[in-house]
């Protein structure tokens, strides 16, 4: 089963202190959406919200059209997936995924066998008589996935289901957790502060920071073209060039900046940002200057000298600084097979496509 | 709206859970408290109780010297026994959980407090046994020829230390234990690789860290010492009494529970100053 | 060096364990004293002692009436002092920490004194003193015990799990009875047997709050007064066997069932 979901206007205060500020976001049902942010940035407390363990002080959540806000976590259609898994220590792992429908009134037989069906799903049907502690790490993921899943829920809500598990295991677990929720369809709501998993198994990201929403939308979009300045530094790594806008054309603007005029696709700009005199800030990604020969206009960033070089398996990460330009110093990947080292000088380059123009940062951040 | 009565249900729930132990402690322990303070400003003369109120008991306390050294021989008795405690107690956790392996650690602890479950009485009426004229001690001593004739060690103040000690080395040794092995070996190693020796590092660092331990352990030696009757009453004998022997005195001969209530209060009040003094290592907190 | 440490280390502990010992060997040993003065030099093995307790009509009802008082008031104990660290670790309540410290309360008080505070409270309200009462008293020095025992064994992570199976569609009761139960079992058992044994062994109270009806370690009081006697030695040797026993039971009930995975 699945349903949508509808957050409108949630605000939840703790004392001075909010969590959420005024937020509303719409999920589709069936959806796989990955809340992301860095901790403290009210993404646990949205899904608390959603689960029913938190009231919002204001504002409304719908689930399936139905007004959910004030309803107690065992009334609502949907089920979550604890940090700690949260696997009740003294029952078999059956009797864990059985839970939801004993408490459902279901009688054993039914229920032993419906706990099986999950655990087949999960590939633990061998180990129903177990106990919770003679599993390892990731097995506990599954059944604590198998036991939100028992009870039908609507929406499955997961708390950083994969937070405790090492890097190699979570990649695997990752790639489950999306092929389950595929055949399952339920509408999963996973929250992490982990970009490269949000990356990996959402249908839509959204990032948010002090309560609001950042940015949302397909993972290629929220990396490709970030929203905010927040966003685009969460989602990897970027360069950050101040820019004022100096001229505005048919379909191009030019923009003034410490590294010398640029002239930019005029879609490039977010609604606004072109009129001529305002500020905006050019977010550049390390990887993009490697493709200098690539199709399309290419500005020439300027020539820099290579401060450091750390050599990543996928590319070389330069840091380097503009000659003639402002200190800052700029991230570069250039390719496995470039030779790049420290005091060498190399020529940036980027295609005018891969600029992302973003609403210029308010000053004092 | 619906928000307040939710809460409002659950606050009544958990006043539910809790009210069950608050009302026994109030009805049974603070109320008696209560009645008791109550009681301690009465008087008694002959068969009579006097019940208007009035500070005499506590003034006799502090005017009779009888009663006043009972106080004293406690306290003396109590800081004497809490103190060679820690001192024999330590050294002995040190061993068990620095020197014995591993895997015999557990059973080096338990074997240390096992006397621990002889029943009270009993365990002071074996040292009466021990320490009588013709107990082993006695007879070892005279049997090596240390002494002619057997020492009057019953009923006397050391046989009352000595018990109390026994008793308190058992409870100290675990406390102290359960202290020592929770901390990390790397404080050692860190310490170590700086450069200390291994007094200093003891000093520096372990002895700091175990100090909660201590002073828990100590505190309980300190409430249970002088609180206790039955040790000084069967080890000690009459000719020196304690605290509490001379509230059981009140209660026995006279039945002046005016008198033994004061006296009660003040035992309270010197627990009470004890708590007070140590309170900063005395937490009880959620793990 | 080394070897001088290793040497000292076992000379003292030696020492001290003889020390610990010593009175519970020669108790235990004299228990079988073929004579009627429970010190040297023995002068035969009997079980004579051992018969004549056992044949001790007062004494057996003594140690019936102590198992009844022990095992009724650690039970009280346990659950009351549950219910309160469950109200107060799982819900916030105003003036939680004054809550907590007025549990804790008796636990710092001498029991003479909470004997002595019941004892007058008793007679003034013309409460006839009985097993009941010293049951009473038992629970106000346990409950303090089983509550700090328990309320420190609840931590975060459980909270998560009775948040699940709420979550799961398990109600106050369920969630209790079927979760939080039996994830502290651990807790709760230590705190009852702990409870056990305190109660199973307390004087102070037991002689003050009782009449006709007394529990063993009063007992054995009355039996002191008749001076050195190898039958206390062997009621006391009993008393301590049986308290092994139920060590050794918390010991494999409790402590031997394999940790809760983390």
């Amino acid at each position: 089963m699945t349903a949508d979901v509808s957050i409108r206007n949630a605000t939840k205060s703790f004392g001075t202190f909010k969590a959420l500020d005024d937020l509303s976001l719409d999920i589709a049902a069936g959806e796989f959406i990955v809340l992301l942010g860095p901790s403290g940035c009210g993404k646990t407390t949205l899904l608390s919200i959603l689960g029913g363990f938190l009231e919002p002080t204001s504002g409304s959540v719908f689930i399936g059209g139905r007004d959910m806000t004030h309803v107690a976590p065992a009334k609502r259609p949907t089920t979550t997936m604890f940090q700690d898994y949260a696997l009740f220590p003294h029952m078999t792992l059956a009797a864990n995924v059985g839970f939801g429908l004993r408490m459902r009134g279901m009688g054993r037989g039914s229920r032993d066998e419906k706990a099986r069906g999950y655990l087949d799903l999960v590939g633990l049907g061998q180990d129903a008589r177990k106990k919770p502690h003679e599993l390892s790490g990731g097995q506990r993921q599954r059944v604590a996935l198998a036991r939100a899943l028992a009870v039908d829920p609507d929406v499955l809500l997961l708390d950083e289901p994969l937070g405790a598990l090492d890097l190699k295991l979570r990649r695997q677990m990752q790639d489950e957790l999306k092929v389950i929720q595929k055949r399952v369809g339920t509408t999963f709501i996973h929250v992490t502060h982990d970009q490269e998993e949000a990356m990996a198994i959402a249908d839509r990201i959204v990032v948010m920071n002090r309560g609001r929403i950042e940015d949302s939308g397909s993972p290629s979009e929220v990396y490709m073209r970030p929203r905010s300045h927040f966003s685009a530094s969460f989602m990897g790594e970027a360069n950050f060039v101040h820019a004022t806008v100096a001229d505005v054309a048919a379909d191009e603007v030019t923009v003034e900046t410490a590294l010398g005029r640029m002239r930019l696709p005029k879609q490039s700009f977010p609604d606004g940002a072109a009129a001529s005199g305002g500020d905006v800030t050019l977010c550049i990604r390390p990887e993009h200057f490697r493709d200098d020969a690539a199709q399309g206009r290419s500005i020439h960033i300027g020539e820099a000298r290579v401060s450091d070089v750390a050599f990543f398996g996928t590319h070389h990460g330069c840091s380097c600084v503009i000659e003639g330009g402002p200190d800052t110093v700029f991230k570069a990947h250039l390719p496995q097979t470039s030779d790049p080292r420290p005091g060498s000088t190399i020529s940036l380059d980027v295609n005018a496509d891969h600029i992302v123009i973003l609403a210029a940062e308010p000053k004092g951040d | 709206m619906s928000t307040l009565t939710h809460e409002r249900a659950e606050r009544r729930k958990a006043w539910g859970f809790v009210l069950p132990a608050l009302l026994w402690t109030f009805a049974f322990f603070v109320v008696p408290f209560i009645y008791m303070a109550a009681v301690s400003l009465w008087t008694r003369q002959g068969r009579e109780t006097i019940h208007s109120w009035t500070l005499d008991n506590y003034l006799n306390f502090f005017g009779k010297p009888h009663l006043l050294q009972a106080l004293f021989n406690s306290l003396e008795v109590t800081v004497i026994v809490t103190v060679i405690s820690v001192i024999l107690a330590y050294p002995l956790a040190w061993i068990i959980a620095e020197r014995v392996p591993r895997r015999f650690q557990r059973l080096a602890l338990v074997l240390s407090i096992l006397p621990f479950w002889t029943s009270y009485v009993i365990r002071s009426y074996s040292w009466l046994l021990v320490l009588s004229d013709s107990g082993p001690v006695n007879q070892a001593l005279v049997w090596t020829g240390v002494i002619d004739t057997p020492l009057a060690l019953s009923a006397t103040r050391t046989a009352t230390v000595i018990g109390f000690v026994h008793f308190f080395v058992m409870l100290l040794t675990l406390t102290i234990y359960a202290n020592l092995v929770q901390l990390s070996p790397n404080y050692r190693r860190a310490a170590a690789d700086l450069g200390a020796g291994g007094l200093q590092t003891f000093w520096h660092i372990i002895l700091p860290l175990t100090l909660p331990g201590i002073m828990v352990g100590a505190f309980l030696t300190f409430v249970l010492c002088i609180g206790d009757y039955i040790t000084p009453q069967i080890l000690g004998g009459n000719n020196e009494l304690l605290l509490p022997q001379v509230i059981m005195l009140q209660l026995g001969r006279t039945a002046n529970f005016p008198m033994a209530a004061a006296l009660s209060l003040v035992l309270m009040a010197v627990v009470t100053i004890a708590y007070l003094l140590c309170a900063r290592w005395l937490k009880i907190e959620r793990a | 060096m080394k070897a001088l440490r290793t040497i000292l280390s076992i000379a003292y502990a030696g020492a001290i364990y003889v020390f610990i010992f010593l009175p519970v060997v020669v108790l235990v040993l004299f228990s079988f004293q073929d004579g009627r003065l429970p010190v040297p030099p023995l002068q035969g093995v009997t079980l004579h002692w051992y018969g004549e307790i056992f044949s001790d009509s007062r004494l057996m009802s003594a140690l019936a009436n102590s198992v009844l008082v022990a095992v009724v008031s650690s039970g009280i104990s346990c659950l009351l002092g549950f219910l309160a660290a469950y109200g107060l670790a799982r819900y916030t309540l105003p003036a939680a920490r004054l809550q907590r410290a007025l549990i804790i309360a008796p636990m710092t008080v001498s029991t003479l004194i909470i004997g002595l505070g019941l004892l007058s409270l008793f007679g003034a309200l013309g409460i006839f003193r009985s097993l009941w009462t010293v049951g009473i008293g038992h629970v106000v020095i346990n409950l303090p015990l089983c509550f700090a025992i328990i309320y420190g064994s609840m931590g975060a992570h459980q909270v998560n799990v009775e948040r699940a199976a709420r979550d799961l569609g398990a109600g106050e009761w369920q969630v209790m009875l079927l979760v939080t139960v039996p994830m502290l079992m651990p807790s709760i058992l230590a705190a009852f047997f702990l409870a056990l044994t305190f109660s199973w062994d307390e004087f102070i109270i037991a002689f003050l709050l009782s009449r006709f009806d007394v529990t063993l370690p009063v007992e054995i009081w009355s039996m002191l007064r008749s001076g050195l006697n190898p039958k206390t030695n062997a009621i006391g040797s009993v008393v301590f066997l049986v308290s092994i026993l139920l060590l050794l039971v918390m010991e494999l009930l409790v402590f031997r069932k394999p940790r809760r995975a983390s």
